[in-house]
């Protein structure tokens, strides 16, 4: 028996091949955007991470020698034996791959590989092991130590103890010494013990980090709203399949056959689309990002130094869930359909009611629902706390304002059909209204998919513009400059002072404001700074009144945590208490940093000479300077050209800007497609309907472009719809999950162009798809029509 | 890869504490207690490489010009991955320091790891001088050292002086751990009168108190069954000491080892006469550890109860272990430490 039914389910299909195709091409495309996003995300951090990780590079201040060149054995014990917690590195070329050192018993955390099979006694004692990917430990020349794979370690480095790295490598001093972010108390300064070393803070790569962590979680939200726009039309394609299966349902009850047995049958079949769907879908998502990432890790590649593969690995935790996410989505979707099913009595009337033509009742029902939704959005917006409140926030609002969709737009053309004159303009918005039911799913997932694009470009291009500006500000001076000590400092600073344009002296205390602890910094009154800084808040002209020594500027964080506004006093010192002037964006700084001017910051830390210095000098002289700097004693690790890194980091973001607009361009597709699945499905319908305004004289080629006409209206009010909802979800990226993930909010930029642009595509896109339904009505044989007549249905 | 590599390095070899995880792995090339030798001074204050493992552990029972108590411990372990010693970053030794302050509100704890071989931790015999990174114990003779030690929120700076000889447990300095004959050499200098600072979180502190000082080494392993170790000890009002352990069996009474220390210095021990039964329990990282015992040492009409000064002294390193000031009450009057290990 199981076969026979199993037959009579699967005939439908056959009958119908292009809900099929809805149906299996509506989820593989869900799947493939969430999956393609998925592997983006992954794949890009993956990456961050290990050229990151791979010796810490960025994310530890380092100790290097001051004058260039190697450091003692001996030089690292003392530092130990005074409490310095450092650890020493040295790294090289062997056979064309980078071969790192590291010390693991001191190294911190996260540094070198980690491999569950790690045996610290085969590492450390005879001839060691090399740990690697096992591209890079072919690459190696013959060596005695083990080669171990290990796939989390860099691209093209193999990192092995620092003393089989100094064996290998020939040498006897190391690089560098790490310096360890928690420090003991009561160690002395680094210059009484080892006056020829240098410490070098952190870099500034630390904070990119924190910033595309930001950009990698609105990434993820992204792809979960491809999916949602997938399901819904999903949930059409089943829904729809369900209800023409009506009869076929009932009569194969009456023959005997057990409602279970039909449920469970039925599930089988979804089971089947969805893995079949899924299958497609994730190769779908593979091709997506493999054709997406080699830019981007052309790009790393350029940051790190580092090499990172370009292919994309196929972890089959990935796969795997979207598998799992495609069958999930099935069941979400069919979830309504089969409980209609399982309820529906024996002797239910049988007629072919077309499920899309849904009554009133469940129009109210959608309505509530939606209202509620909407209700549980606001009620999250105002109260609620954390990620999860800002995903549920998310979640309720787009549900609900897609449910709402419907309501809204019937009560418009409700207003239109009233304010018609004549009976083809009163005919035409009735019969729109008529057939909203029937199109509401699709637009639904056109409004998902227009305000997840108007959100996510509001998100990317805010955060391009923030990140731009951030940069910038930071990283404003051609050259920067590092001396090794206070007289140094000085000579340096009077052989420039000639030479360039201005010498931005930089120094950072860690000290304490309002029991919190702080980095004071200090700003030399220039042009530099008005140019390029911008605050959240500030006094007028903050910086002439900073540099008149009139208040002090305090970064986000700061004023986050103690509670700051313009104008509160910060206390700095016994008797220096000064007003707050501005408060300044500081993206991925984790402390409180507070701004004074030089004269201050002497007064308060005379024992600290300030000894990095930003150089703004013409961009053509970079080169010259940088000689000359070189001819004074300065080593060339000294000087950084912090253009160039800006560069760098800006063409990483672009790149994954162009990923996320290659996205967008992808749902819309996807609405697109579920807009002319839907009016091809309600062609054969609406027949009946559109059959007696033809006899009444109007011609075939008017009705199709009629048709055109209505599909392009309710995509022009669909946007209309999405253009809020949009606005509202790149707010809650930015200022509520962001915040409650990191603690900073991004600032939220409009860009009305890139929205008209949207709208535009979203109407191309509507018309596109009841193109060829339209066309298919203009030629529909005068018989069929005609029919329509001759046949009782 | 760092936690990891704690693990890796603590499972052949950690401490008093983990004396008892160090115990546990085959002598495999190391030399073994011998207890016809007995150990000899000022020699055997130094390093055994031949050994497996080592440490060298200082309890203090301390007072504040308030009459806060506080503990203070200071350890230095060495764990050896060959039989030998060689200079330089062959050197198969490796040492791990750890260090920890308790007062009645809080227990401060850190560690440091070291490579043998180039000077950033050793031992050396005479003059006295234990290191590891910034900390130490030293002084120009065993009678008379400084100690002290640094983390990111304590440090301490000490100085001892002996008031009494040095014991040796068991045997004359060999300790028998097991029913099946695993022996360590240990050996003990109970009587040190200290003074110093504490630097705390809220401010400096003067302390002054008592200390104890532990040596042991072994390569032997423990017997697979033992599961842990809770040892005890125990300055009395009077001047008399105790020190007890027992080593925990899952499906058996464990074996169990007392030194009773007149205040002259005499040793007398007591082998499996020792009885330690837990009072009360605390939920310490999703861990259960006792913080009151029933003690008791019939021979010596020793019926007291342990209580931890602050049942908070947990040590959350790698492997994680209890130990901190207690005092005691019932037929003795004191103060003491107690460590408890196993308890993962």
């Amino acid at each position: 028996m199981t076969r026979a039914v199993l037959l009579a389910l699967l005939s439908h299909w056959h009958r119908a091949p292009l809900q099929l195709f809805t149906l299996i091409a509506g989820l593989a495309l869900a799947t493939g955007l969430w999956s393609g996003v998925q592997a983006i995300n992954a794949e890009a951090r993956a990456s961050y991470d290990v050229a990151a990780a791979t010796l810490g590079e960025g994310r530890y201040a380092r100790i290097e020698a001051a004058a260039g060149g190697e450091i003692a054995l001996a030089d690292y014990v003392t530092l130990r034996r005074a409490g310095w917690q450092v650890s020493p590195v040295v790294q090289g070329r062997l056979g064309g791959v980078r071969l790192v050192g590291i010390e693991p018993l001191t190294a911190p955390g996260g540094i070198g590989p980690a491999t569950e099979n790690a045996d610290i006694a085969a590492f450390l004692t005879g001839a060691g092991q090399v740990f690697g990917r096992a591209e890079a430990l072919e690459a190696l020349p013959g060596i005695d130590a083990e080669k171990v794979v290990a796939p989390d370690t860099a691209p093209g480095t193999v990192v092995t103890d620092v003393s089989v790295a100094l064996r290998l490598l020939d040498r006897v001093g190391f690089d560098a010494l790490i310096v360890a972010p928690e420090q003991p108390l009561g160690r002395p300064a680094l210059e009484e013990i080892a006056p020829d070393l240098a410490l070098r803070p952190p870099q500034a790569g630390s904070e990119v980090g924190r910033l595309t962590d930001s950009f990698h979680l609105n990434l993820t939200a992204f792809g979960l709203l491809c999916f949602a726009v997938g399901i819904f039309i999903v949930h059409g394609a089943v829904g729809l399949a369900f209800e023409q299966r009506r009869p076929v349902l009932r009569t194969m009850r009456a023959l005997g056959v057990p409602l279970r047995r039909l449920v469970a049958l039925m599930m089988a079949e979804l089971l089947g689309f969805a893995l079949i769907a899924g299958t497609l879908g994730v190769g779908l998502g593979w091709l997506l990002a493999a054709q997406l990432l080699p830019d981007v890790a052309a790009t790393l590649r350029g940051l790190y130094g580092a090499e990172v593969t370009g292919g994309l690995r196929l972890r089959p935790v990935w796969w795997l869930s979207g598998l799992g996410i495609a069958v999930l989505g099935t069941g979400f979707a069919a979830g309504a359909a089969l409980w209609r099913l399982a309820r529906m009595p024996l002797l239910a009337a049988g007629g072919r009611r077309a499920w899309a033509m849904a009554d009133a009742r469940s129009a109210r029902w959608q309505g509530g629902a939606a209202l509620v939704l909407i209700g549980v959005a606001v009620g999250l917006a105002l109260w609620g706390e954390g990620l999860v409140a800002g995903f549920g926030l998310l979640g309720a609002g787009l549900v609900g304002a897609a449910l709402a969709l419907p309501v809204v737009l019937g009560a418009g053309l409700a207003i239109a059909a009233r304010l018609a004159r004549g009976p083809l303009a009163q005919w035409f918005w009735a019969d729109t209204r008529q057939q909203l039911p029937g199109l509401s799913l699709a637009l639904m997932a056109l409004l998902l998919a227009m305000a997840a694009n108007i959100g996510v470009s509001t998100m990317v291009s805010s955060f391009r513009q923030t990140f731009t500006g951030f940069l910038d500000q930071r990283l404003a001076p051609e050259l920067y400059i590092e001396t090794a000590d206070d007289d140094q400092a000085r000579a340096i600073e009077a052989f420039l002072e000639p030479r360039v344009r201005a010498v931005l002296p930089l120094a950072s205390v860690e000290t304490e404001v309002a029991g919190l602890p702080v980095e004071l910094n200090l700003a030399r009154p220039d042009p530099t700074y008005p140019q390029n800084w911008r605050f959240l808040q500030a006094v007028d002209r903050p910086w002439e009144r900073h540099a008149a020594g009139e208040g002090v500027l305090v970064n986000e964080q700061l004023a986050r945590r103690a509670g700051l506004g313009l104008g509160d006093p910060v206390r700095l010192g016994p008797d220096t208490v000064l007003p707050v002037l501005g408060i300044h964006g500081d993206y991925g700084n984790p402390v409180g940093q507070v701004i004074v001017t030089e004269a201050l910051f002497a007064e308060l830390h005379p024992e600290v000479v300030p000894r990095r210095f930003g150089l703004r000098l013409d961009p053509d002289e970079v080169p010259a300077i940088r000689a000359a700097l070189v001819a004074e004693g300065l080593p060339e690790g000294a000087i950084t050209d912090q253009a160039a890194v800006k560069r760098f980091s800006m063409q990483v973001f672009e790149r994954t800007f162009a990923v996320t607009a290659a996205l967008n361009v992808l749902t819309l597709a996807v609405a697109g497609f579920a807009i002319l699945m839907s009016l091809l499905t309600l062609a054969a319908l609406r027949l009946p309907q559109l059959a007696p305004v033809w006899a009444l004289g109007l011609t075939r080629r008017r009705l199709a472009g009629l048709e055109m006409v209505r599909a392009v209206l309710l995509a022009a009010l669909t946007a209309l719809m999405a253009l809020p909802l949009g606005l509202a979800l790149a707010w809650v990226l930015l200022s509520v999950v962001n915040v409650a993930a990191f603690g900073w909010r991004l600032p939220m930029f409009l860009f009305p162009w890139d929205y008209a642009r949207l709208g535009l595509f979203a109407l191309v896109a509507a018309g596109l798809a009841a193109l060829w339904p339209a066309i298919r009505l203009a030629r529909t044989p005068p018989a069929a029509l005609l029919g329509v007549f001759a046949n009782e249905r | 890869m760092n936690a990891r590599v704690l693990v890796l390095l603590c499972l052949p070899g950690l401490a008093h504490a983990q004396g008892f995880a160090g115990l546990g792995g085959e002598a495999g090339g190391f030399a073994l207690p011998d207890p016809s030798v007995a150990p000899a001074f000022p020699d055997d204050h130094g390093a055994h490489p031949d050994y497996r493992i080592e440490w060298w552990y200082v309890t203090a029972n301390l007072t504040g010009p308030d009459g806060t108590p506080y503990g203070l411990q200071w350890t230095l372990f060495r764990s050896a991955l060959a039989p030998r010693e060689a200079t330089g970053f062959a050197s198969p030794q490796n040492w791990l320091g750890h260090a920890a302050v308790t007062t009645p509100e809080s227990h401060l704890f850190t560690q440091r790891l070291a490579r043998g071989g180039i000077g950033q931790a050793g031992v050396e015999a005479a003059p006295f001088a234990a290191w590891i990174d910034d900390w130490r114990m030293a002084g120009p003779d065993f009678d008379n050292l400084d100690l002290a030690a640094s983390g990111p929120d304590f440090a301490y700076d000490l100085s001892m002086s002996a008031t009494g000889p040095l014991v040796l447990h068991g045997e004359a300095g060999y300790s028998v751990k097991s029913g099946k004959g695993q022996a360590s050499y240990y050996y003990s200098q109970p009587f040190f009168a200290v003074e110093g600072v504490l630097r705390l979180p809220d401010g400096a502190v003067e302390v002054s108190g008592h200390a104890w000082f532990d040596h042991e080494w072994s390569s032997q392993p423990l017997s697979d069954r033992q599961t842990g170790w809770d040892w005890f000890s125990l300055s009395f009002e009077g001047g008399a000491k105790l020190m007890g352990f027992q080593l925990r069996e899952n499906d058996a009474a464990g074996y169990s080892y007392a030194s009773w220390i007149a205040p002259d210095g005499t040793l007398t021990p007591y082998v499996g006469d020792f009885e330690a039964e837990p009072l009360e329990m605390a939920s310490l990282d999703g861990v259960e550890v006792p913080v009151r015992w029933a003690v008791r040492l019939p021979q010596r009409e020793v019926a007291v109860d342990v209580t931890a000064l602050n049942p908070a002294a947990w040590n959350a390193l790698s492997p994680p272990y209890w130990e901190g000031p207690v005092t005691i009450t019932g037929s003795h009057e004191g103060r003491g430490y107690l460590e408890m290990t196993g308890y993962e």
